[in-house]
């Protein structure tokens, strides 16, 4: 099973119950669970929870805290032999094991080991990990997980390498090892009288035993040399600048043929029967490959469908063109995007399943002067990352070898040795640099279809996807409505809250048709809402599904912020308040969410520890009024303008965006400032976090105007870029602003890949609304602008 | 009968398919991967090349329609990599994933050889052609901008 569904499941197992002796009434949540009951459930496995139960000693400069590393598939490797290097030469080589897609993870992780061992980054050398999470611990990139999970193991490596080298190089002159000093990539006597390079004692460093944790000594945050500095550019920056950086696409083999696949306009669909006559004329084409699909739900599994096989890509397309298919019927055939969207607004008018009650809302509900209620909808929304699927694979001899751009090279080997009815050991995935992923290249189906392709030819092959492609057989972004309600009272007060979400689950792709949002889903603002009101419920409507639904950069957090924030707006507005006002007086009294007394049974805190990354309505509140108060809020601006504001936290991340927009004379509709605000914690790399931040700003804003994967009878009628259009220079937000909540390295680093999308759109529909007094309640909705 | 080609100052004879994109020639056939497949319409500018100095789709350019003219790759736009519009990418910090910005740097090198006083308006016009999903644009502004101004000297 691929490490993703595992982490699904995982969710879904936190989410019951665990009795603990302790804490009995708290035991829905991992996170109620004390320090020592989480290390006792987490096993022995991993030295940083075994240093959990030790007090620490002088020698430590922070004090370690548990994640949700240890609970993800193959957990977290800190042994500093299996990630470090070190050549006589004195050159460094850190493997880094999680895949680079533009967060800036590959360069990003490593840095921090080399930050602790006193490494000089010129001299660092970074190796991409093959696909092997028994040996380098969970590889799966996603969750905006990298650092969140991997900042203690890579200050632990670092650590014990210095330790080493220190003692190493005490041994060879005969002193104690606190006589001597590990900085920037040399060991110093203390006294000034004598040092020596990494490189010459490094064959007697590696060789000695690697430090327990408690022995290490960390650097005090004032001794960081690259943490915190924002000054360590990407690796692979000056490659990319000159052509050199290998994708997907770049690797190259003896004998490689090239591979397209027609595969099914709908999913389900089989090939009834197949012409490849004017196929097999273009000149190149010299195969046609029948690739099984697979019964639903589908998993990663490919589709299915027919390959060609040629001597190059150009040939491999013509030909794929070429071929006259008949597809079999399928029953997800009636598919129709407008009417599943109807179909999804009934539903959400009628009461759902309760997935989190507080107080009495049905009394608040019948004893309210009014009923304030709206409904957003989001449709489904496709990846469209620059670098269309792609993957190499050579079958040979029994043995299976793949390159490709994939989020999880590990979950990639497991699941095309599976389909291959292999044993893992006789796969290899090595990975390539990935042109964007956004969550689609967590799904292997493709490395899967050029697996099966070069076995059956017997030779190696190159499987490229078109654009078009892309767009038609993805997995995506579910589509949802999100039914809003406020009871007000005689006073305009608010008395009660209904959040109602009607989308299909993502676990329709991997079990047989569940109708609701799942536990991990819902914990992505709809039962970890924020909202401070006192009577409050929290429903999903039924929604069965009938397409391939997968993770999207940011997942529900979409829908969820883009229905919460446009409402609060929208209320605000009805009671004549102001927005932001407003959203922090709903959200309430600065508070860490009781789970327990919150009601939140079913929480997934993004598989964290919730005692150590609790929701804390404190830091939702910081970003808000961060963002506000460097964006002008509240004061004056010229006529056209105005801004709009929203917060959402997601990966454990908070983020605020105050969007300003200005109605030209046309009544065109641009935007010339964002600000993102951002609180995540003590920031590794705040140039990377500033890029992500601009990113999403960039990102957000496609989904709020353009992003709509349409399906008619079950097949998606969108292309490529003229269809499906991304946010371009012309219309980009053109200054986003970044502003970091400043920590500590006590306040613990989470993640920022995903969270900066989810406020944009809500903050922009805001925006126009506050300047042009137009209200949108469906993305995406720039058709519809000016 | 072959088609002759100069690409990145080396000639090249073709007797494939003349139907073939420049794209896929450079990619598969001399193994040039600076230049990048992304929607195969000349919507998104991964793909652009220089012919004789002018930026161009090499998804929509067909072998035949080039034989004869002189075609420069990213590999070829500056021998050590420091073309101004490529120092400017590094001092920006400019790329994410990367994947679209040999086409982001090609297009921007071909403006500014052609008009190096352009202005931010002619900056932006011309490099709406590229797009990039990860949203490096306010960086490639400033670096197009940047560029200009050094190559403007």
């Amino acid at each position: 099973m691929h490490s993703q569904i595992e982490q699904a499941i995982a969710a879904e197992l936190y989410g019951e119950p665990v009795e603990t002796e302790d804490s009995p009434q708290s035991s829905a949540i991992i996170g109620k669970l004390s320090r020592r009951k989480f290390l006792k459930i987490s096993g022995g496995g991993a030295a940083m929870a075994l240093a959990m139960q030790i007090v620490p000693g002088a020698a430590m400069a922070y004090d370690p805290y548990p994640t949700g590393a240890e609970g993800m598939p193959n957990g977290t490797v800190v042994d500093p032999h299996v990630f470090v290097e070190i050549a006589p030469d004195g050159t460094v080589t850190l493997t880094t094991h999680r895949s680079e897609m533009g967060t800036g993870a590959k360069t990003g992780v490593p840095m921090v080991l080399a930050d602790e061992m006193e490494a000089d980054w010129s001299r660092v050398v970074l190796r991409q990990a093959e696909g092997d999470e028994p040996k380098y611990g969970n590889q799966d990139t996603d969750g905006s997980r990298s650092l969140r999970h991997y900042l203690q193991p890579m200050r632990q490596m670092g650590a014990s390498v210095r330790s080493m080298l220190e003692q190493a190089a005490a041994k060879q002159w005969g002193v104690e090892a606190d006589q001597v000093i590990a900085e920037n990539h040399e060991v110093h006597m203390k006294d000034g009288s004598k040092k020596i390079g990494y490189g010459d004692i490094a064959a007697e460093a590696m060789a000695l035993e690697v430090p327990a944790f408690e022995e290490l000594s960390f650097k005090t945050e004032d001794q960081f040399r690259y943490m915190g500095k924002g000054e360590v550019p990407m690796y692979d920056l000056h490659d990319i600048t000159t052509g050199k950086a290998r994708y997907g696409a770049d690797i190259t083999l003896d004998g490689m043929k090239f591979a397209a696949v027609a595969r099914p306009p709908v999913v389900g669909a089989r090939v009834e029967s197949v012409d490849d006559s004017d196929a097999m004329k273009v000149p190149g084409v010299e195969r046609i490959v029948n690739i099984d699909g697979s019964m639903p739900p589908a998993k990663f599994a490919p589709l299915g469908g027919v390959a060609v096989v040629a001597s190059n890509t150009w040939a491999a397309i013509k030909g794929r063109d070429a071929l006259k298919i008949q597809w079999s019927d399928s029953p997800h055939g009636e598919y129709n995007s407008k009417a599943y969207a109807e179909q999804m607004r009934a539903t959400a008018k009628k009461p759902g399943k309760v997935m989190r009650k507080v107080g009495d809302p049905d009394a608040a509900f019948s004893n309210a002067a009014r009923v304030f209620s709206q409904e957003y909808y989001q449709p489904h929304m496709q990846h469209a990352q620059m670098e269309p699927l792609v993957a190499v694979a050579d079958f040979k001899d029994g043995k299976l070898n793949i390159w490709a751009p994939v989020q999880s090279p590990y979950g990639a080997r497991t699941d095309t040795a599976a389909a291959l009815g292999m044993d893992a050991a006789d796969v290899t995935v090595e990975v390539s640099l990935l042109g964007g992923g956004f969550g689609r290249k967590s799904k292997c189906d493709y490395v899967i279809e050029a697996a099966l392709v070069s076995k059956e030819i017997g030779a190696p092959v190159k499987l490229q996807w078109t654009r078009e492609d892309d767009i038609r057989h993805g997995f995506y972004h579910t589509t949802s409505v999100e039914h809003l309600e406020a009871a007000l009272d005689g006073d305009d007060k608010v008395i009660g809250w209904r959040h109602r979400s009607v989308s299909p689950t993502i676990f329709s792709t991997f079990v047989e048709d569940p109708l609701h949002t799942s536990g991990l889903e819902a914990g992505m603002g709809l039962v970890d809402t924020p909202i401070g009101v006192e009577n409050l419920v929290v429903e999903s409507g039924e929604a069965k599904s009938h397409t391939r639904i997968g993770w999207f950069r940011s997942v529900s957090n979409i829908p969820r912020a883009w229905g919460v924030q446009s409402f609060i707006a929208e209320l605000a507005h009805d009671l004549g308040r102001d927005p932001k006002d407003m959203l922090i007086e709903l959200i309430g009294p600065d508070r860490k969410i009781d789970p327990v007394a919150a009601d939140m049974k079913e929480l997934w805190n993004y598989g964290e520890p919730y005692e150590e990354f609790p929701n804390d309505t404190a830091r939702l509140r910081g970003v808000i009024e961060l963002a506000a108060e460097k964006a002008g809020w509240g004061k004056d601006l010229p006529e056209g303008e105005a801004l709009g504001i929203a917060a959402h936290r997601s990966f454990v991340t908070y983020v605020a965006t105050v969007v300003k927009v200005k109605v030209g004379a046309d009544g065109s509709v641009a935007v010339p400032e964002v600000h993102m605000a951002v609180d995540c914690g003590f920031c590794v790399n705040p140039e990377r976090v500033a890029s992500q931040m601009e990113g999403a700003a960039v990102m957000g804003m496609t989904l709020a105007m353009h992003s709509n994967i349409n399906y008619e009878n079950g097949a998606v009628t969108n292309s490529n870029f003229h269809d499906y259009p991304v946010v371009r220079i012309n219309s980009y937000p053109k200054d986003v602003h970044t502003h970091i909540v400043d920590h500590p390295f006590a306040v613990h680093a989470t993640g920022v890949g995903e969270p900066g999308v989810p406020p944009v759109a809500p903050a922009l529909a805001n925006a126009i609304f506050a300047a042009t007094g137009k209200r949108f309640r469906d993305m995406p909705f720039g058709e519809n602008v000016g | 009968m072959a088609i002759s080609i100069k690409v990145n100052g080396e000639e090249h004879a073709f007797d494939g398919d003349p139907t073939m994109p420049v794209l896929w020639y450079v990619r598969d056939i001399l193994n040039l991967h600076g230049t990048k497949f992304g929607c195969g319409t000349g919507q998104c500018g991964a793909c652009t090349v220089h012919v004789d100095g002018k930026a161009q789709r090499g998804c929509l350019l067909s072998m035949e329609s080039v034989a004869g003219r002189d075609i420069t790759t990213i590999e070829g736009l500056d021998p050590n990599g420091d073309h101004p519009v490529q120092k400017a990418w590094r001092v920006n910090n400019v790329p994410q994933c990367g994947y679209c910005q040999a086409g982001q740097i090609m297009n921007a090198a071909s403006l500014l050889e052609n008009n190096p006083k352009a202005s931010s308006e002619e900056i932006e016009q011309q490099m709406t052609g590229n797009i990039c999903r990860c949203g490096c644009y306010q960086r490639i502004q400033a670096a197009v901008e940047m560029a200009a101004s050094e190559m403007e000297g």
